[in-house]
């Protein structure tokens, strides 16, 4: 087990890409600590920001990290075999493009988690930003596959553009949870601040707690017992709502009857 | 200080040296026979190829459209970034780089010369402000001059000779070099959401065709002497069947022809080459198109070629782009240049695996190989619309080398492979007739005398690259093809070595050409003009041309015309 404990307080924004079990696995520990990392616009290497040290009596190649790494970006970023443990916060674009492995945070993650990622399991204990499992800025190439799950509350575009995979919140979520998404599931144990799937094309979005209202461009389809995410099924009943219409879509929409008692009026528009 | 390259393999087609082992010396920033300076610098380039500098007839690098893709397109950024080196300043973009980064890749090509190719006159400034910021090559942009409402005015009435005489105006005010024709007609009717089907369709509001406005220019660009033919994007621009509007386009300016001077240039005529009546049954009209070429004298084209990539289209075709956006689903932008043109952008990706697109593919490469003589056909990509600047090396060794083709046609389509006669060519051409296709030819026909050659009293522009053609067999040996064209040896810009081995060594300006137009009478705007200015235009008449000062490093081509 190789650990990373901070040296002094992070100032500026500090580039990580290099902290990733690939990286790290083909390396001696004092090749690592000259990796470069970007400290601002300042060169400097992993030993100037980190006490490295190397449980050599431990065969796993864990990565721990310790500290309050807020500042820190792209942690195990393009990852694809290995963990990295995080005892702390993380900043944005954890595990951007990750391809394998899991990364484990036990405080807070920023923004932009798992974006644009191809595979593996990211797990954050606490509470994480925007734009989870998004695409980047402009791009409509999302999330592919792998699991994102946040045991705290998420922030807005939860899932935007998202292709396939898992992303699970288990508190709240922020609003346009699942835009322009063209596939895969989110699950929402808590509830959403609304606009659920704008513009999407494709995919599930399961909802257990309120919801404030649902999108004109969504129509009811029925009332379903359960929904299936990945390999669970979920308990409902929920109102099952069919869309986006307006991008000609045929995304799913589970929301939970039990909570949303104001949805009651789209039950007159069942197909009978 | 003067250069001597010491024993290369010399391609000068203008001079007609064809691959013989010479020296090339360089003074002044010109090529020279004797040296006069006794700070002599010899380079050995023994066992590589010796070029003129490349000049690219068509490529969008600057302007307004350029930065609204840039804008429009984060992550076509993000993936191809480019750190500050020692001369050098960072910059991003794979299919639309920053300015500073675009002279650098060009710079390691061995480019040194670039056509910006749709300025709309009121996006001038900023245009020029672009390809100020462009280091390492020489440049020009081309005016768009095609739906301009004082242009068709004139035509319409048939005052060709004040035509002429506003467009001389035009060329000085916002510094242009050739006259540009975008979907002739069509991009009028596009400000009222209608297009023209063909060139004999009229053009509201001016009861005039296309054929006459393209006539209408082309004896312009007679009158005026200017050293570029008209340059023609197109009716029906990507649409199957459009072949027949581009014969028709062709044919329609024979007559102004004299001699064996080419009167009009057919730009990325790849993507006007199309037969079938839509895209499920879209085949390839290159041998038409070609076998039109070959029996004419007055045309010259360039290719367009696909490369199948991630990129940005930009036209000034405004109906094309709303087309391609429908076809495409992507995100885009439209946009309408007041009284003169309009202009679009789309992200396209092209797959080897799509029909069309792989149909695209072969298209470009049938016209390359059909038309005999390489003066008449160039190589570009139309950057960034059919693939970026960047792909040229690859497009070389396709057309190099019969087996390159092969490799990729095994790969694409097969409903297109089964369809195309690519399969049956077996040209290859060889490095002189690639010199003509990707600088000689390219400089002829924009009449740069002084580019494209390594002559006596030619701008020094040079570049070496790490190929021994008389060890290698390049047809089996494409890779190394690709390989030495993407990096060369040395890039002499202007007698100075800017480029060695794929890294930019020294930062240079690059000049900007631009046509002086000297008319028999002093040209002035007339007091109804500037009247006209403050009813359409949202600049003042005495914002809108841009006085020389304005450009770091001008170049006016003296031209005398003859109104």
């Amino acid at each position: 087990m190789i650990t990373l404990t901070q040296k002094h307080r992070f100032r500026v924004p500090i580039h990580a890409e290099n902290i990733t079990p690939d990286i790290f696995e083909t390396k001696t520990i004092d090749e690592i600590k000259i990796l470069p990392v970007f400290e601002g616009n300042r060169r400097r290497v992993i030993a100037d920001l980190f006490k490295v040290d190397d449980d050599s009596s431990n065969e796993d190649r864990t990565i721990h990290l310790v500290g309050d790494l807020t500042k820190l970006k792209k942690i195990g970023a393009k990852m694809s075999l290995g963990q990295i443990v995080v005892d702390g916060s993380v900043g944005m674009r954890l595990g951007e493009g990750m391809r394998g492995g899991t990364i484990t945070v036990k405080g807070n993650a920023d923004s932009w988690v798992g974006t644009m990622m191809k595979g593996g399991l990211i797990e954050v204990l606490g509470n994480a930003g925007d734009y989870i499992g998004a695409s980047y800025r402009g791009s409509t190439e999302g999330m592919k596959k792998g699991t994102i799950v946040v045991h705290g509350d998420a922030g807005s575009d939860v899932g935007c553009f998202m292709k396939n995979g898992l992303i699970k919140v288990l508190g709240n979520i922020g609003s346009f949870a699942g835009i322009n998404m063209r596939d895969g599931t989110i699950l929402v144990k808590g509830d959403s601040e609304g606009r659920l799937g704008a513009q999407m094309r494709g995919g599930k979005i399961v909802v257990l707690g309120h919801v404030p209202s649902i999108l004109p461009t969504f129509t009811i389809n029925s009332i379903r017992r359960r929904a299936r995410v990945g390999n669970e099924r979920v308990s409902g009943p929920f109102y099952m709502y069919n869309g986006d219409i307006a991008e000609m879509g045929e995304g799913r929409l589970y929301v939970s009857k039990a909570k949303n008692p104001h949805l009651k009026v789209y039950e007159r528009y069942l197909p009978s | 200080m003067s250069l001597l390259l010491k024993n290369g393999f010399v391609y000068d087609p203008l001079n007609g040296v064809n691959g013989e082992v010479m020296d090339i010396l360089t003074e002044g920033g010109k090529i020279v026979e004797r040296h006069r300076s006794k700070d002599l610098k010899i380079i050995d380039v023994s066992g590589m190829v010796v070029m003129p500098g490349g000049v690219d007839i068509h490529s969008h690098i600057a302007g307004s459209e350029v930065n609204a893709g840039r804008l429009l397109r984060p992550e076509d950024h993000f993936k191809d970034v480019e750190v500050k080196g020692k001369v050098t300043r960072s910059g991003v973009g794979y299919s639309i780089p920053s300015t500073f980064t675009t002279g650098y890749r060009y710079t390691k090509m061995g480019y040194t010369t670039v056509m910006v190719p749709s300025m709309p006159p009121l996006e001038a400034r900023h245009t020029h402000e672009e390809m100020d910021d462009t280091p390492m090559i020489d440049k020009a942009a081309y005016p768009l001059l095609s739906d301009w409402w004082v242009v068709l005015e004139h035509i319409r009435d048939n005052k060709i000779e004040e035509c002429a005489a506003h467009i001389a105006w035009i060329m000085k005010a916002t510094k242009g070099y050739a006259i540009k024709l975008v979907n002739p007609g069509g991009l009028e009717a596009w400000g009222f959401g209608k297009n023209v089907q063909s060139i004999d369709d009229p053009v509201p509001n001016f009861g005039i065709t296309p054929r006459e406005i393209i006539r209408g220019l082309c004896k312009v660009n007679k009158l005026l002497n200017l050293p570029h033919t008209i340059h023609v994007h197109t009716n029906n621009l990507g649409k199957p069947g459009n072949y027949l509007t581009t014969l028709k386009t062709m044919h329609c300016v024979k007559d102004l022809a004299e001699e064996t001077k080419p009167v009009i240039h057919i730009t990325h005529c790849q993507f006007s080459a199309y037969k079938g009546s839509d895209w499920s049954n879209i085949r390839s009209g290159a041998e038409r198109i070609a076998r039109y070429v070959n029996r004419n004298s007055h045309v010259t084209i360039d290719l367009g070629q696909i490369a199948f990539t991630d990129t940005t289209t930009m036209t000034a075709d405004g109906p094309f782009q709303y087309g391609l956006y429908q076809l495409s689903g992507n995100k885009w932008m439209n946009h309408d240049v007041e009284t003169e043109t309009s202009s679009g952008v789309v992200p396209f990706r092209y797959r080897r695996k799509s029909y069309v697109h792989a149909t695209q593919w072969t298209i470009g490469l049938e016209l390359a190989l059909f038309i005999r003589s390489p003066w008449k056909v160039f190589l570009t990509t139309d950057h960034p619309n059919a693939a970026p600047f960047t792909t040229y090396p690859l497009i070389i060794s396709w057309l190099m080398s019969r087996h390159a083709r092969e490799r990729l046609l095994k790969k694409i389509n097969r409903k297109a492979r089964r369809r195309c006669v690519l399969t049956t060519i077996d040209r290859e051409y060889d490095l002189s007739e690639i010199a003509i296709a990707t600088r000689a030819g390219t400089a002829k026909a924009l009449g740069l005398t002084w580019k494209g050659h390594l002559g006596v009293d030619a701008d020094a522009d040079v570049a070496v690259y790490a190929l021994n053609p008389r060890r290698l067999n390049l047809s089996k040996e494409y890779d190394l093809i690709e390989k030495a064209f993407e990096r060369t040896a040395y890039t002499i810009k202007g007698g100075e070595v800017v480029s060695r081995r794929g890294e930019v060594v020294k930062s240079v300006l690059g000049q900007t050409y631009w046509a002086d137009v000297k008319t028999l009478e002093p040209n002035e705007a007339s007091s109804e003009f500037k009247q006209r200015f403050k009813d359409y235009w949202t600049v003042q008449y005495e914002n809108y041309p841009i006085p020389e000062n304005y450009l770091h490093s001008s170049k006016p081509v003296p031209v005398k015309a003859e109104v």
